[in-house]
């Protein structure tokens, strides 16, 4: 019992660790048989690639919304930088630009942004709450302003087939968010800016001490989170065809539920890239069921605000168990 | 003398861990009882048992004789049982009088706080333990001390019979532990029944009548303190008996490499002057708030001073933060544990590995298997008791965290280490482990600056030490002249009379 057993010890980390995510992949089960019990086309390979396809895109805000959190922070903006990123993208390529320089543009202008919420939390001392949420309506009325409120399209078709195509049948709107989910539990896991995220966020003083760069992880999970939102806005453009000014409105919601409903708290210092894979689609997955079930759509919000505060009960109550029982 | 309290065949298990095995504990009326053990060993879960912090798996409590099923802390105190934790669990943003009134606030006829009541309640129970303290005052302006005193007036406002004091005097002074065990016997003549956690023998042979000695989560033996010697106790505690703990070999001092001059900051301390050779340890003593940790801090750049310099291996060393300071070769280790050393929920491996990473990283990446098997080499070189390196630091017993700590600042491989308060909450038999870690360090060429509220500690360690009085330097001993005495009047305010050329 004195000196650890790095076998066992490690048998009990993924166990202990993984915990949340078989909750979780529980409760997704019990859906799909529900749904797939009452509804004859719930599993269908065009319908389950559907969901897929609607899930990717907050589903990407989320992985940057897990750092953010972990960092026990919050990042309001995501919604607008999705916005923004999109219009950056359609008007860029409606100028003529190339599509790998309409990205990039897209991606550095919202990592600027990104990098403003992380001026704005370190240096001036901000409440992230705050800096982002002020972030977030700045950012909404420069689209508004410079797109005249109105949508951009006239995209090349090329682009617009992106969303569209598939790699061995599935889209890739769902390989994107597959591979920066397995970057992210890289990045979280295995760098030094992943743990430093971890640190700050379970004790930031200790962490200072431990002379940890706490610029350099706050900066970094604000950029992290702008350049994931870029990532999707760049994705919903191409999936809409078209840049919305009010693209993404509602999103940090969304990924907000996706990533708590994952594991993370917002005191910082816990979260899951996996589990906020998983919540993503068990909200998705719930949202188009009911309407493939003829629910009204209010009430299954309803049922998915529910489900928010349930599963952070439930777990809640697991953690406490697990430590005084 | 009845019994207020008993414990029978008490056992807990937690995930992994089985920390207590069919222990029994009685506590009478008007006793003092100590509750000992090394570090790990389940004394502060026997105290949560009671307290309905934790559920017990198995046993039975009674109560005034009475079976009682303790649910939660709040039936606990609804009993009357109390309990001074460790750390402070006080609401630090509320007055001393609303902390004592908590979810009792008297109202007058229309539901309004009768503050008036409140305030002469709270100044009559201090003043019945002896404590001058403004009811008004909010708690986190307190001293450390105070605020204990304040906890233990919130117990006594609550009509306890049974008061626990787990580890209380681990960050008092010398007048402020005296003033703590006169309250002790003022609880003990009243009738009330004291249980009393430490690792200091002395301090349970002057007040404890019996001791109750756990071991590995079961129970060695309850004596009566009297019929027994610390010896005696130690090794039923240990194992094995332990002899001569501060007795380290001291290297013959090296080059200079510290040397700090003129240094001040506002309201913490002003004009410090010292210098330090390579291999020495040096030790700085003074009551809490006397400045200690301040100067520390900001010596390595955790705080800025506003004047004076900083030298280090002959380099001006006006660190801009911690993370310049490790990089230059120092390290520090805090004294508040929970608030500047360890993040609890993660694991002991992280914990040790933070300040180290850049060692285990290649660009960023981190070699996970490495930062294990430092973590693993730690936890048995100081025998930290813990199922696994995975276990999360918040549930290992507060000893054990404080050697992640220590952990963490040996990982980082420093050549400077600056200690503060390094042995708070450790047991015997590891402080001996500890020192001997330290002795190595000083023989590698390595030097240590320690603080330590403990005298015998300070003493016992260090060659020269630095006494430091509301953050002034008010002298620099050698250790012919470490004199008990001396250093405490040093440590009050007392100037010396010009003799400190002649060694006393
Ligand atoms: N919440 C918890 N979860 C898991 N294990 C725990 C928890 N709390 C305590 N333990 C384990 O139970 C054992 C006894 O711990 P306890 O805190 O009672 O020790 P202690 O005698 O107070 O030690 P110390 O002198 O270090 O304070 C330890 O091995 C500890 O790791
Ligand atoms: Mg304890």
């Amino acid at each position: 019992m004195n000196n650890a057993a790095p076998t066992r010890g490690r048998m009990r980390l993924y166990i202990g660790s993984g915990k949340t995510e078989l909750f979780l992949l529980l409760v997704l089960g019990l859906l799909f048989l529900t749904f797939g019990y009452f509804s004859d086309v719930f599993f269908t390979v065009f319908n389950l690639m559907n969901l897929l396809r609607q899930t990717a895109i907050y589903g990407i805000v989320a992985i940057g919304m897990v750092f953010v959190i972990i960092s026990s922070g919050i990042d309001l903006s995501v919604g607008s930088v999705v916005g923004f990123s999109g219009m950056i993208t359609a008007m860029a390529l409606v100028a003529g630009l190339p599509f790998f320089v309409a990205i990039l543009l897209a991606i550095v202008l919202s990592a600027g942004i990104g990098l403003i919420n992380g001026i704005l939390v370190y240096d001036g001392k901000v409440p992230p709450f705050i800096a982002t949420l002020g972030a977030m309506a700045v950012v909404r009325a420069v689209i508004m302003l410079v797109t005249n409120a109105r949508m951009i399209s006239g995209l090349p078709r090329a682009f617009i087939d992106i969303s569209q195509a598939t790699l061995f049948g599935v889209p890739l709107l769902a390989v994107a968010w597959i591979v920066l989910t397995i970057i992210a539990y890289f990045v979280i896991r295995k760098t030094v800016f992943g743990r430093s995220v971890f640190a700050y966020g379970s004790n930031k003083e200790a962490a200072r001490l431990s002379g940890i760069n706490v610029r350099r992880t706050i900066y970094g999970v604000y950029i992290y989170s702008a350049v994931m939102c870029a990532i999707a806005g760049i994705l919903l453009t191409s999936r809409l065809s078209s840049a919305t000014p009010t693209a993404g409105s509602g999103y940090e919601l969304d990924a907000i539920a996706a990533a708590v409903v994952g594991g993370a708290s917002l005191s910082g210092g816990e979260g899951s890239i996996l589990g906020a894979f998983l919540g993503a689609i068990i909200m998705s997955t719930l949202r188009q069921g009911g309407t493939l079930l003829g629910l009204n759509a209010f009430v299954m919000e309803i049922i998915i605000g529910a489900l928010i505060v349930v599963a952070v009960l439930l777990d809640q109550l697991r953690r406490k168990q697990g430590g005084t029982k | 003398m009845s019994n207020i309290a008993e414990m029978k065949g008490i056992t807990k298990h937690f995930p992994g861990v089985r920390a207590l095995h069919n222990v029994d504990l009685e506590v009478r009326a008007g006793e003092v009882h100590a509750l000992v053990g090394e570090n790990g060993a389940g004394k502060s879960t026997m105290i949560k048992i009671l307290m309905g912090v934790h559920q017990k798996t198995e046993g039975e409590i009674f109560f005034d004789g009475a079976p009682v099923d303790i649910k939660n802390p709040l039936h606990a105190q609804s009993l009357g049982l109390g309990a001074v934790y460790q750390d402070v669990n006080l609401a630090l943003h509320l007055s001393v009088a609303e902390n004592l009134f908590m979810g009792q606030l008297p109202k007058n006829k229309f539901g309004i706080v009768n503050h008036a009541e409140m305030y002469r309640e709270t100044t009559r129970i201090m003043e019945s333990i002896n404590v001058n303290v403004n009811p008004r005052a909010i708690v986190n302006t307190l001293s450390v001390a105070l605020q204990e005193m304040v906890c233990i007036g919130k117990i006594l406002r609550q009509n306890a019979k049974l008061v626990i004091f787990d580890e209380p005097t681990a960050l008092l002074t010398t007048e402020e532990t005296e003033q703590l065990f006169q309250i002790i016997h003022m609880l003990k003549e009243q009738g009330v029944g004291v249980l009393y956690i430490s690792h200091r023998m002395e301090e349970i042979f002057r007040i404890c009548d019996r001791t109750t000695i756990l071991k590995d989560g079961e129970k060695v033996a309850t004596v009566n303190t009297a019929d027994v010697t610390e010896d005696d106790v130690i090794s039923m505690m240990v194992g094995r008996s332990v002899q001569d703990m501060y007795g380290i070999e001291h290297v013959p001092p090296g080059e200079e490499v510290l040397s700090v001059k003129g240094l001040s900051r506002k309201n913490e301390f002003q004009d410090i002057n010292f210098e330090i050779q390579r291999g020495e340890i040096f030790g700085m003593f003074g009551l809490v708030g006397s400045g200690r940790t301040e100067i520390v801090h900001s010596i390595f750049g955790a705080s800025k001073p506003d004047r004076g310099t900083v030298t280090y291996k002959g380099a001006a060393a006006g660190y801009k933060n911690p993370r310049r300071a490790i990089k230059a070769g120092l390290a520090l280790l805090p004294e508040d544990r929970k608030g500047q050393g360890l993040a609890l929920g993660l694991t002991v491996t992280d914990n040790t590995n933070m300040a180290s990473m850049g060692q285990i990283a290649t660009l960023g990446v981190l070699d996970n298997r490495k930062g294990t098997q430092i973590a693993a080499s730690f936890v048995e070189k100081l025998s930290t008791k813990t199922p696994s390196v995975y276990q999360l630091v918040k549930n290992l017993s507060g000893g054990n965290q404080q050697k992640v700590v220590i952990s963490k600042w040996l990982a980082a491989d420093s050549e400077f280490f600056i200690f503060d308060e390094p042995t708070v909450g450790v047991d015997v038999g590891a402080k001996v482990e500890i020192y001997k870690i330290f002795e190595n360090l000083v023989k590698e060429g390595k030097t240590i600056l320690i603080i330590s509220s403990y005298l015998p500690e300070i003493m016992g360690l260090a060659e020269r030490m630095l006494v430091m009085y509301e953050g002034k330097q008010m002298g620099i001993l050698t250790k012919d002249q470490f004199d008990e005495e001396r250093i405490l009047r040093l440590a009050s305010g007392i100037q010396e009379q010009e003799r400190s050329d002649s060694p006393s």
